[in-house]
């Protein structure tokens, strides 16, 4: 699988989603510049995490006019699969690649922990690898990941599965103290109604390797590689 | 420039007569204002080191495994593979004081800068915070600030701050510490030094534009010469981490692409150091231009754009022909740049404005031959005072659970979670240990390898003996490391202290390298960089003497990696080291008696040797579960932290100490040295004291694993009174959120 890593200015986990499709998964990664304008032979996108532009203005908001989002929009629309991690949620909000949008934590600080997020969706290109219900650990590292949408948005997300990670006890249960930031719903990581864009919160690539104590995290690339039947 | 040169004005610069006859001297003639300002900063303290060199000079700097010690950008140590760590400490004090998000969060960015601009990519940040008590509100508001610059940076940089110290003291109260230390890695035969080799070479410009931020002491000149039309603008930088993220993407670029013949940020002194420095070191000069420099808002004048301390900019000397090359990088990651001139044979530092020479000096006399004193020093009257300590009027402990309860509480000991869960501390997924251990570990892509690192000093040590509180800093790095698995393989410093010009805070000083010194060349530990920071003191009142110490060691085998926590119940609980009365300077006496006083505890380095010599032997050899050394707050403290710190999970101990003849605190709650304290299997039981035996180590199995609750018994099998006794869970939540309460005061 060709994967292609969006690198914004300003982008601080393209190194580490590098890392994880290319030295963990045996991917071939190319690192693509937010100037240019193609993706071809690209199979898979990530836009990682970090603070694109500066997270200056509104995080996400400078980086969703970065020439190569016109050509991420056109992937997404013809079915490519498309991963928005932490910033890049942020961005594929910015973008109406995914609905809703971000407001500050509710501690209003920035936060880096591992939290427990429940696979509340099984059934997508995401998360096949998981088994519904399943709770894994991954690391949270934002100041903006309080997820907001309006009552009529989230009511259909609901009713699509769209919701598909939300934070939880160690247990499993979804409540108001497993709530890192504040999100709508426990919301962690949220799909479009297709089924191919996937914006998450958490880190899954800084859990995918025995030597970093925990690898919940390569589930949600071992799913996007099943979906598209590569054999690792 | 036809002002004259006053007495006022060369006061006003810091300079004293006599260094402002040598600049007349050196010149030929008086300087004009320009060059008083450049003169200025670089003999400042900060820069010159005129009161600490004598003195630094007596420092072990070298070893087999040292590439670049003292004198560049950052240090740099051989860790095999091809690849080399280049690491540095730097304090920002003052600016945290005033400005706490702006003065730390500029200081990250100092230190990042310094690593990068050697051709590493930083990996790792520490911090030491030095705050005074939590129950002022100006305090509070200056520990959220802080926390919130250092966070606000080295986040938006994406490099994890992957551990640190914070310890609270009034005595910090108006004069915190801030110092921050970077390790990066890089290839070992591409090192970029800050050097201006080459004659006719260009000298380019890049990063930020350059504003009126950080001019020191230039107020008064502007306001002069500007017709009082400029108002005063404030001293400390204002730092933008997002262009400082462009800047080290644009400079490994540039790296990486033979086109550099030296690079240099522009740190304190901006323009002024990074061209006298580079030049000086190559024995040439620079033509320097400032008609092309970038600059922020017009009508700046040359002394303002020489002494300019705006932030994220670098100098660098490329190859001559090279230029289009580099300007293209540069401008590919949105950078302003500009070759702002050449590099010349005659050993000047030339400085043009409209081709007008505004400034003429000999470089190497500005960044080499500024003063050096031998400034007098001598211990304070108060020294005996200050060790000399009734133990007999102190009363031993009566409730032993609240003493450990309070201690668990106090700002100092209790968990830093609230601090560094605001620092991306994982980010490039290298982070092996995260902080809340002894030593942070990180792994080294590519390689088997993961490098520890560890920021430790106890200033109530150095106060009441500075020799000995500098060694016992040293011994308790190194332990720190050895705990995590590592060895150590180098040390970079941060020595904060005082005035100098105090005869007894010189003494401070001069007791402080002395332990240092001695206390490296024991352990065979090389000091590759380095800072001092003087003048930390307000009213008269000079903080206690804060040598920090940033250490570094290599752990050859990264799944030979340790943390502190105990694993399994059913464990032996190992204490390796003798426990002796050493209550002096303890944090126990200032938390139950309110007692900075004493003698700091007893450090034999064989001893010390012997120990870590031989965790670092049962961590090899895979026969332990887990190991944390005995600091603040004594073996308590220490079985508590051990209990209640895993990641997962918290676990029970029930522990017997037997007493000789200490007191009761001494023996819960005494720091003496050389001690760790070990878990593992019983089924290794037997090897481990055999090992522990071979290298003359006392060791004793003094308890197990297990339970909901720490238990310590005091004396031999017949005593059956639990001295201390307490929930896991309590002590967890005391310890746990203690800060978070703290801070959340109005």
């Amino acid at each position: 699988m060709n994967v292609g890593v969006i690198v914004f200015p300003g982008s601080n986990c393209d190194h580490d989603c590098r890392h994880v499709f290319q030295d963990v998964l045996g991917q071939s990664v190319r690192m693509i510049w937010h100037k240019e304008m193609s993706l071809t032979g690209i199979d898979a996108v990530i836009l990682p995490g970090g603070f694109s532009y500066g997270d200056y203005l509104r995080t996400g908001a400078i980086a969703r006019f970065s020439p190569v989002m016109g050509a991420v929009k056109t992937f997404a629309k013809d079915g490519g699969a498309v991963i928005g991690i932490c910033n890049g949620f942020q961005i594929l909000l910015e973008a109406g690649l995914l609905p809703g949008a971000m407001l500050r934590n509710k501690s209003l600080h920035f936060i880096c922990k591992d939290v427990h997020v429940k696979v509340e969706n099984a059934a997508t290109a995401f998360t096949e690898a998981c088994e519904s219900g399943q709770v894994l650990k991954i690391p949270v590292a934002h100041a903006d990941g309080n997820y907001y949408t309006d009552p009529v948005t989230l009511a259909a997300m609901q009713a699509n599965a769209q919701i598909v990670l939300r934070y939880c006890t160690p247990e499993g249960k979804v409540t108001p103290e497993a709530n890192p930031n504040g999100s709508l719903d426990n919301i962690a990581g949220i799909i479009n109604p297709e089924g191919n864009v996937l914006g998450m919160m958490p880190h899954p690539e800084r859990c995918a390797e025995e030597i970093l104590g925990n690898q919940d995290g390569k589930l949600i690339f071992q799913s996007l590689l099943k979906a598209m039947k590569v054999k690792v | 420039m036809s002002l004259v040169i006053t007495k006022e004005l060369i006061a006003q610069h810091n300079l004293t007569d006599d260094e402002f006859k040598k600049i007349v001297e050196i010149l030929g003639r008086e300087p004009n204002l320009t060059e008083l300002g450049m003169f200025s900063v670089m003999w400042s303290e900060h820069c010159s080191y005129k009161s600490s060199r004598v003195h630094l000079k007596k420092l072990p700097t070298t070893g087999p495994r040292v590439i670049q010690g003292p004198g560049e950008n950052a240090g740099v140590v051989d860790i095999g593979d091809g690849l080399c760590v280049v690491f540095k400490m730097e304090s920002h004090n003052h600016p945290s004081f005033i400005e706490p998000y702006q003065g730390a969060a500029t200081g990250v960015g100092g230190i990042l800068r310094d690593v990068f601009t050697m051709g590493a990519r930083p990996i790792a940040l520490l911090d030491s915070l030095r705050f005074g008590g939590l129950d002022t509100a100006k305090n509070r508001h200056i520990v959220k600030g802080v926390v919130a610059g250092i966070a606000g940076y080295g986040n938006c940089m994406g490099v994890p701050t992957v551990g640190g110290e914070v310890v609270f003291n009034d005595i910090y109260s108006l004069n915190p510490l801030v110092n921050a230390f970077c390790l990066g890695v890089a290839q070992k035969d591409k090192i970029f030094l800050g050097t201006a080799a080459g004659v006719g070479n260009p000298v380019i410009y890049f990063g930020s534009k350059t504003g009126r931020d950080g001019i020191h002491g230039a107020t008064m000149a502007s306001d002069s010469f500007d017709d009082q039309s400029e108002k005063k603008r404030p001293t400390v930088q204002v730092g933008d981490p997002f262009q400082e993220k462009l800047l080290l993407e644009a400079c490994l670029e540039l790296m990486a692409g033979n086109l550099l013949v030296g690079i240099q940020d522009m740190g304190a002194a901006g323009l002024t150091s990074s061209s006298c420095e580079m030049a000086s070191r190559a024995g040439n000069g620079i033509d320097l231009d400032l008609t092309h420099v970038p600059r922020r808002e017009p009508g700046m004048t040359p002394y303002e754009l020489m002494l300019s301390e705006s932030q994220e900019r670098m100098l660098m000397v490329a190859k001559a022909g090279k230029e289009e090359e580099c300007i293209r990088i540069c401008k590919k990651w949105d950078l302003d740049v500009a070759v702002v001139g050449k590099v010349t044979g005659d050993g000047i530092l030339r400085v043009f404005d409209q081709d007008k020479v505004v400034a003429e000096i000999p470089a190497k006399s500005l960044a080499d031959d500024g003063p050096r004193y031998e400034r007098p020093f001598s211990p304070p009257g108060y020294q005996d005072m200050l060790t000399n300590l009734n133990y007999d009027a102190l009363s031993d402990v009566k409730d032993a659970n609240a003493a450990l309860l309070a201690l668990l509480e106090s700002p100092t000991i209790a968990s830093k979670r609230w601090v560094y869960e605001q620092y991306d501390h994982m980010v490039r997924t290298n982070t092996m240990v995260r902080p809340g251990s002894d030593a942070a570990v990180v792994r080294i892509k590519g390689t088997n390898k993961a490098v520890a690192m560890t920021v430790d000093c106890n200033s109530r040590y150095c106060l009441l003996n500075p020799y000995e509180g500098a060694r016992l800093a040293v011994a308790e790095a190194a332990r720190n490391l050895a705990c995590s698995g590592a060895e150590p393989i180098g040390l970079t410093d941060c020595l904060n202290f005082g005035n100098p010009e105090r005869p007894d805070i010189m003494w401070q000083f001069v007791m402080a390298i002395e332990g240092m010194k001695d206390a490296c060349e024991h352990f065979k530990i090389p000091i590759v960089s380095g800072n001092v920071s003087f003048y930390n003191e307000t009213n008269g009142l000079s903080i206690y003497p804060t040598p920090m110490l940033g250490m570094v060691g290599l752990i050859e085998s990264a799944d030979k990696t340790m943390t502190q926590w105990f694993r399994d119940d059913g464990d032996d609980i190992i204490l390796l080291g003798a426990t002796r009365e050493d209550l002096g300077g303890s944090e126990y006496l200032k938390v139950q008696h309110s007692r900075e006083q004493g003698s700091p505890p007893y450090l034999n380095l064989e001893t010390e040797q012997a120990v870590q010599t031989c965790v670092l032997q049962l961590i090899r050899t895979g026969l332990i579960q887990s190991a944390h050394d005995c600091s603040d707050g004594g073996v308590a403290v220490a079985l508590a932290e051990c209990c209640m710190s895993g990641p997962d999970q918290t676990r029970g101990a029930v522990v017997r100490l037997t007493p000789g003849r200490q007191r009761t605190d001494s023996m819960l709650f005494g720091e003496s040295q050389s001690r760790i304290i070990v878990s593992a299997k019983p089924a290794q039981r037997q090897t481990v004291l055999a090992q522990a035996q071979q290298l003359g180590v006392p060791a004793a199995v003094v308890g197990a694993v297990g339970g909901a609750s720490l238990v310590i018994y005091l004396g031999d099998e017949r005593s059956t009174t639990k001295t201390i006794d307490l929930p896991v869970a309590t002590i967890a939540d005391r310890w746990g959120f203690s800060l978070e309460r703290r801070l959340s005061q109005e």
